[in-house]
C-alpha cells in the first residue's frame, strides 16, 4: 500500500481537477441554454412559428362586369375537379380505371396524374379531371363510397355569358405571365389566379380583383396541413356596370360577323356611353381562362378575319368621303367657302401636270357644299382642300377627335395618323406636296383613322360639342326608375364651331341618307321621329389607277377579297336632335365587295333604329334582351 | 457459478450486499430514465408506441443486469478486464469485416431480439482495462513512456477501428475517456501536451481521411447559418426547438418542432431538443442538474473506495457518462459539431442503454466492494 499511496495522493488532486473541470463545463451547458432560451428564445420562437404557420392566401371572386340593365358579361362559373389524395387511394390505377368509367380520361390525363403521384408526397391531391360539368361531378359525387381518396374540389372559373359577341369589350382573363409577377399584389403568385389580359378585364383588373382572403394553416416539416389556425374569407372583387346595351352589342355583332371582317360602334353622344362596340369576328374568351390549346391559338393566329384585333380601336384605315364633311367644316369655320360658294366638277380636277378624278366619270357639274356632301363630289372637295390647306384641316380633325387618342377606357388604342407640313418634313425629310393636300381632302393618302374615332368625329359633329366615348357606366345600373340623361353632358364643352356651319352639315348628311340622289339613300329610316344623317366612304387599300378602273378591267368581287376597298359610314340620328352616333367599317366591302352605301349604311340604318327604340326617354325595356337569352341558356 | 460469486472470498453476503447497493443513486437513475421515457412518449406524438413502450422494458432488464453486475465481486471485474476487452475487440473486428462484405456502415451485430453495437461496449471495456493495466503499475512506472505504449494502443486501436466505421462521436469518446484516464493514473501534463502538439500535426491528414459528411458538419457547426436545409438543417432546427421554449417551454405535448416532424432523430441523439422546447429552460437545468448529482454520486463512491482500481473505475465511469452528457447536450444546442452521441439513460437506444446500466452497475460494484482491497493483480490484500 506504501508504494500505492503516491499514486493515490495523485489519483485524488487529479480527480478534484477533472471534477472540477466538468463541473465547469455543466455550467457552460446551463450558460448556452440561458442564451438560447432567454436571451435569443423572441428570435428562435419566430423561426418556430415560420417553419410551422404557413399563410395560404384564397382568391376572391373576380368582380362581375354587366351591361347598363344589369345583365351578366363576366360571372365567375362554378367548376368542379376531382382530385385524389395518393396515400388514401391506396391502387392509384384502380383508382383511375374506376374513374375513367364515371368520366371522360385521356391517356394524357393518366399520364399526368401518375406522373404527380410519382413526384409529390403521398398526402398532397393530385388533380385527376379539371373543369368539370355539374354532371360528371355528380356522377362522381355519388359513386363516392367506391373511390376511396377521390374528392370534387369546387372553384371558380371566369365565363362569358356571351362569348365571342362581348371579347373584345370585356376582353378576357388568363393566368398571370412572368412578367406581371413583378406586382405588389400577393395574389399573383396564386396558381388559381387570373388576370385581365384584354379590354376591361384588363383596364379595371385591380377593380375587380377584389382582396386575398387567408387561411393560416399549421403545416409539418413535409408540408402536411395539420388545422387550420385561422380564416379569412376575401372580399369580392367591385362590380363594373358597362354603358353597353347588350342587345344593340348583340344587333352589331351579328351585322358585322356576317360581312367577315368588320367593326361597328354606337355612342350615346350626349353621355358618352359606348351602346355598342363591335368587332367581327370575335373569339372565345371563357378558353383563355383554363388556357388555350395550341391548336385553339394557332386557328386563332392564322385566321385572315384577324379575330384577336380589336378593329374598333386598333383598326386603321383611310377614312375616304367620310372625311368630306369635315374638310367642309374646317372651309366654312376658316370662311375659304359660303354655303353657298360653287365649284364645277367636269370629272376631273388639273393641279400642273397631274389630273385628280372624281368618282363620277362625267362630273357632277356645277354644285355647292351641301351637294357636294351628299353625292360626294370629289372636286368639289379638291377645290375646297386647296383653300383651306392641310394645317387648317388638320386641326379641324384634331378638334373633332381624329388623329389623337379617344382614351376610352379599354386598352390597345390606336392613333391613327392626321398629317400636317410639319409632320411631313419632319418624318420624310420632304416638304409638303399641294397635292396630297387634295388627296388628303377626300380622306385618302396619309389620312388613317380608327372606326372609334370616327364615332367621336360624328358625336361631335352632330353635338358641337367635345364628347368622349366611354364604356364604364358612372350611374350603375340603369333601372326603370334611375335618373335618364336627357339633355347633353355638362362635362363635354362646346366645340366652338359655329351653328350655322354646323346646320349646314347636318343639312347636307340628312341629304345623304333621305334624298333621292345621296349615297345611302337606300338605308334611310322612314319613321319622321327617328331619321338619321350620315356619309358614306370608300377607303382604298390599293391604289388602282382610275383609268383602270374606269375602263372596268376589275371592280366588285373580280377583285380579290384582301385588295378590296372598305366600305365605310358615319351617321347620327335623330336629325332633329342628335343623339345616337354611329360608325361602321367593313373591310373590303364585306361578303358582297359592296361600297359604303351598300354594305355600311344598312347596319348603321339597324343600329340607331334600335337605338332610338331603346331610347330611355321613350321606356326602359322591362326584360332585357340579354336576361331572356339567359334564361334560354 | 463461482466465477461469479465466490463465497470463499466474500466479505458479505449477497443480502447484506443488496442492502449495500447505493439506492438513492438507482432512484436518482430511474428518475432519468423516466424523464427520458416521458420524452420518447412526447416524441412518439404522445403514444407509447414505437419508443417508449420498448424503451421502459430495455430499462428495466438493463437495470436487472446493472444489479447483477453490482453484486459480482470487484476483483472479478478485474480479473475479468482483459477478456472483456478482447471479445469486444473481436466483435468490433466481426462488425468491420461484416460492413466490408456488406455495404456501407455497419456498426450492429443483430442477435434477433437485440442489435448490438460493439463500439458501445468498447466505452465500458476500455475503461476497465486501462483500470486494470494502470492497477497494476507502481507510480514510478507511470514516468516511463515505453510504459504508455500499451494503453495507448488499447485506446486507439479500437478509436481508429470506430473511426473507420465511421462512427465519429464514439471514436471522439474513445480517446477522450481514455485520455481522462491517462490522466487520472498519474501520467505527467507535458506528455499530454506532447500528444496534443503531434495530434495538430496530425488533423490535416486526418481532416484529408474524414468523410464528406463528416467534414460538412464540422464546417456548419463552424458556421450553420451558410446551410439551412444542407448539412444545417439538423443544428439548425435544433437550436430553433430548444430556443423557442423559452423558459418555461411550450407545454408537454405541444411542441411544435418535435411534433412537426422538424426535427430528424429527435428519439434517438436529438432527445433534449424535446426536452429543452416543451419543458423550457427549468427543464433542461433540472435534466442538467439531475446528471450533475449523478456525477457527485460517482466521484464520492470513486472517493470511498479503498482500491487504486475501484477509484480508477469509479473516476473513468463518471468522467465517461460526463462525456456522453456534454458531449450530446452540446452538440444539441450547438456548441459542438453535430456528431453521433446519445444521451444517457434517455435517448432511444438499446445498446446505449444497456451499456450505460453496464457502467452504473460498475459504479454499484465498486461502492458495495468499497473496502475490499485489491492488490496489483486482483489478489485480496488485508
Amino acid at each position: 500500500m506504501k508504494k500505492s499511496s503516491g499514486r493515490g495522493k495523485t489519483l485524488t488532486r487529479r480527480a478534484v481537477i477533472l471534477g472540477g473541470g466538468q463541473a465547469a463545463l455543466l455550467a457552460a451547458l446551463a450558460g448556452r441554454l440561458y442564451y438560447l432560451q432567454v436571451v435569443q428564445a423572441p428570435k428562435f420562437s419566430m423561426l418556430a412559428d415560420e417553419n410551422r404557420i404557413n399563410i395560404r392566401l384564397l382568391v376572391p371572386p373576380r368582380g362581375l362586369i354587366v351591361d347598363r340593365f344589369g345583365v351578366p358579361l363576366a360571372v365567375n362559373r362554378p367548376t368542379y375537379q376531382a382530385v385524389v389524395i395518393p396515400e388514401q387511394a391506396g391502387n392509384i390505377n384502380q383508382t383511375l380505371d374506376a374513374v375513367a368509367d364515371l368520366v371522360p380520361l385521356t391517356d394524357a390525363d393518366r399520364r399526368r396524374v401518375l406522373r404527380d403521384v410519382r413526384n409529390h408526397h403521398s398526402f398532397v391531391p393530385i388533380v385527376l379531371r379539371e373543369d368539370m360539368d355539374w354532371n360528371e361531378m355528380a356522377r362522381i359525387d355519388v359513386n363516392a363510397v367506391d373511390l376511396p381518396g377521390v374528392s370534387i374540389e369546387q372553384g371558380l372559373i371566369r365565363h362569358y355569358v356571351f362569348g365571342d359577341e362581348t371579347s373584345h369589350v370585356v376582353g378576357y382573363v388568363a393566368p398571370v405571365s412572368e412578367q406581371e409577377l413583378n406586382s405588389d399584389d400577393p395574389l399573383v403568385e396564386l396558381p388559381d389566379f387570373r388576370v385581365g389580359k384584354s379590354g376591361v378585364e384588363k383596364q379595371y383588373d385591380l377593380e375587380l380583383r377584389g382582396t386575398a382572403g387567408t387561411s393560416e394553416v399549421e403545416v409539418n416539416a413535409f408540408g402536411r396541413v395539420v388545422r387550420e389556425l385561422a380564416h379569412e374569407d376575401g372580399i369580392a372583387g367591385d362590380q363594373i356596370v358597362l354603358g353597353l346595351d347588350m342587345d344593340l352589342q348583340d344587333i352589331a355583332m351579328r351585322r358585322c360577323a356576317a360581312q367577315g371582317s368588320a367593326s361597328a360602334i354606337v355612342i350615346d353622344s350626349w353621355t358618352g356611353e359606348v351602346l355598342a362596340l363591335a368587332s367581327a369576328p370575335g373569339f372565345d374568351p371563357s378558353a383563355f381562362a383554363s388556357g388555350l390549346s395550341p391548336a385553339q391559338w394557332k386557328a386563332l393566329v392564322d385566321n385572315p378575319y384577324n379575330p384577336l384585333e380589336n378593329k374598333a380601336i386598333a383598326g386603321t384605315y383611310s377614312p375616304g368621303s367620310t372625311f368630306k364633311p369635315l374638310v367642309a367644316t374646317a372651309a366654312l369655320e376658316a370662311g375659304v367657302i359660303t354655303p353657298d360658294t360653287e365649284f364645277f366638277c367636269p370629272g376631273e380636277y388639273h393641279l400642273g401636270n397631274t389630273v385628280f378624278h372624281c368618282w363620277k366619270k362625267g362630273g357632277h357639274g356645277t354644285l355647292s357644299v351641301r351637294r357636294a356632301i351628299k353625292e360626294s363630289c370629289d372636286v368639289f372637295f379638291y377645290h375646297t382642300a386647296d383653300l383651306v390647306g392641310i394645317d387648317r384641316i388638320a386641326h379641324m380633325a384634331n378638334r373633332l377627335g381624329l388623329g389623337l387618342k379617344t382614351d376610352i377606357d379599354i386598352p390597345g388604342e390606336k392613333t391613327g395618323l392626321i398629317p400636317t407640313r410639319a409632320w411631313k418634313l419632319a418624318t420624310t425629310g420632304v416638304a409638303w406636296q399641294r397635292g396630297e393636300t387634295l388627296s388628303c381632302g377626300i380622306g385618302q393618302s396619309f389620312v388613317s383613322v380608327t372606326p372609334l374615332q370616327l364615332a367621336t368625329y360624328v358625336a361631335r359633329l352632330a353635338t358641337g360639342h367635345t364628347v368622349k366615348p366611354v364604356l364604364v357606366r358612372d350611374g350603375g345600373v340603369m333601372t326603370a326608375s334611375s335618373p335618364i340623361a336627357n339633355a347633353m353632358s355638362p362635362a363635354f364643352a362646346p366645340l366652338g364651331i359655329q351653328q350655322k356651319t354646323l346646320d349646314v352639315i347636318h343639312d347636307a348628311m340628312y341629304g345623304v341618307v333621305n334624298e333621292v340622289h345621296g349615297t345611302a339613300y337606300g338605308a334611310r329610316i322612314e319613321d319622321p321621329t327617328m331619321i338619321m344623317g350620315g356619309k358614306t366612304g370608300t377607303a382604298q387599300v390599293h391604289h388602282i389607277a382610275r383609268e383602270i378602273r374606269d375602263r372596268g378591267v376589275v371592280t366588285g368581287t373580280k377583285v380579290p377579297w384582301k385588295d378590296r376597298d372598305h366600305a365605310l359610314f358615319i351617321a347620327f340620328a335623330p336629325v332633329a336632335a342628335p343623339r345616337y352616333v354611329c360608325s361602321v367599317v367593313v373591310e373590303h366591302g364585306g361578303a358582297t365587295g359592296g361600297e359604303g352605301g351598300a354594305v355600311a349604311a344598312p347596319i348603321a340604318h339597324d343600329l340607331l333604329l334600335e337605338a332610338q327604340k331603346r331610347d330611355p326617354a321613350r321606356r326602359v325595356p322591362v326584360v332585357p334582351f340579354g336576361a331572356a337569352k339567359l334564361a334560354q341558356g | 457459478m463461482r466465477w461469479l460469486y465466490d463465497p470463499s472470498q466474500a466479505q458479505q453476503t449477497l443480502s447484506v450486499k443488496l442492502l449495500n447497493v447505493n439506492w438513492p443513486l438507482v432512484a436518482l437513475v430511474t428518475t432519468i430514465a423516466c424523464v427520458g421515457f416521458a420524452m420518447l412518449y412526447s416524441a412518439g406524438n404522445g403514444s407509447w408506441h414505437p419508443w417508449a413502450e420498448r424503451q421502459v422494458i430495455r430499462y428495466l432488464v438493463a437495470a436487472l443486469v446493472m444489479l447483477v453486475v453490482a453484486m459480482v465481486d470487484i476483483r472479478v471485474w478485474l480479473r475479468a478486464a482483459y477478456g472483456f476487452y478482447a471479445v469486444t475487440m473481436i466483435l468490433l473486428i466481426a462488425v468491420e469485416v461484416r460492413g466490408a462484405i456488406g455495404m456501407g456502415a455497419q456498426r450492429w451485430i443483430d442477435l434477433g431480439v437485440i442489435q448490438i453495437q460493439p463500439s458501445e461496449f468498447m466505452k465500458i471495456a476500455l475503461v476497465m482495462v486501462l483500470a486494470r493495466y494502470f492497477n497494476g503499475m507502481p507510480a514510478e512506472e507511470i514516468r516511463n513512456p515505453v510504459k504508455l505504449i500499451v494503453p495507448a494502443l488499447l485506446i486507439l486501436v479500437p478509436a481508429a477501428m470506430v473511426l473507420k466505421q465511421p462512427d465519429l462521436g464514439t471514436a471522439i469518446m474513445l480517446v477522450l475517456g481514455g485520455a481522462a484516464m491517462f490522466f487520472l493514473a498519474g501520467v505527467r501534463l507535458w506528455k499530454f501536451a506532447v500528444v496534443l502538439a503531434a495530434a495538430s500535426a496530425v488533423v490535416p491528414f486526418a481532416w484529408h481521411h474524414l468523410r464528406e459528411y463528416q467534414k460538412n458538419r464540422i464546417l456548419t457547426f463552424l458556421n450553420p447559418e451558410s446551410d439551412p436545409l444542407g448539412a444545417g438543417y439538423h443544428s439548425l432546427q435544433a437550436k430553433i426547438a430548444v430556443g423557442s421554449g423559452g423558459v418555461f417551454g411550450k407545454g408537454y405535448l405541444s411542441g411544435t418542432q418535435a411534433h412537426l416532424s422538424f426535427l430528424p432523430e429527435r428519439q434517438t441523439d436529438f432527445i433534449f431538443t424535446i426536452l429543452g422546447e416543451e419543458f423550457g429552460l427549468v427543464g433542461g437545468l433540472v435534466l442538467l442538474a439531475l446528471y450533475a448529482v449523478v456525477f457527485v454520486y460517482g466521484y464520492a463512491i470513486a472517493f470511498r473506495s479503498r482500491s487504486h482500481f475501484g477509484r480508477l473505475l469509479a473516476f473513468g465511469i463518471t468522467t465517461n457518462l460526463f462525456l456522453y452528457v456534454f458531449i450530446n447536450i452540446a452538440m444539441v444546442i450547438g456548441l459542438l459539431p453535430v456528431v453521433g452521441v446519445p444521451l444517457p439513460l434517455v435517448s432511444y437506444g438499446g445498446t446505449s442503454m444497456l451499456t450505460v446500466m453496464f457502467g452504473f452497475g460498475l459504479l454499484m460494484s465498486v461502492y458495495v466492494h468499497r473496502d475490499v482491497r485489491i492488490g496489483r493483480y486482483g489478489e485480496a490484500e488485508t
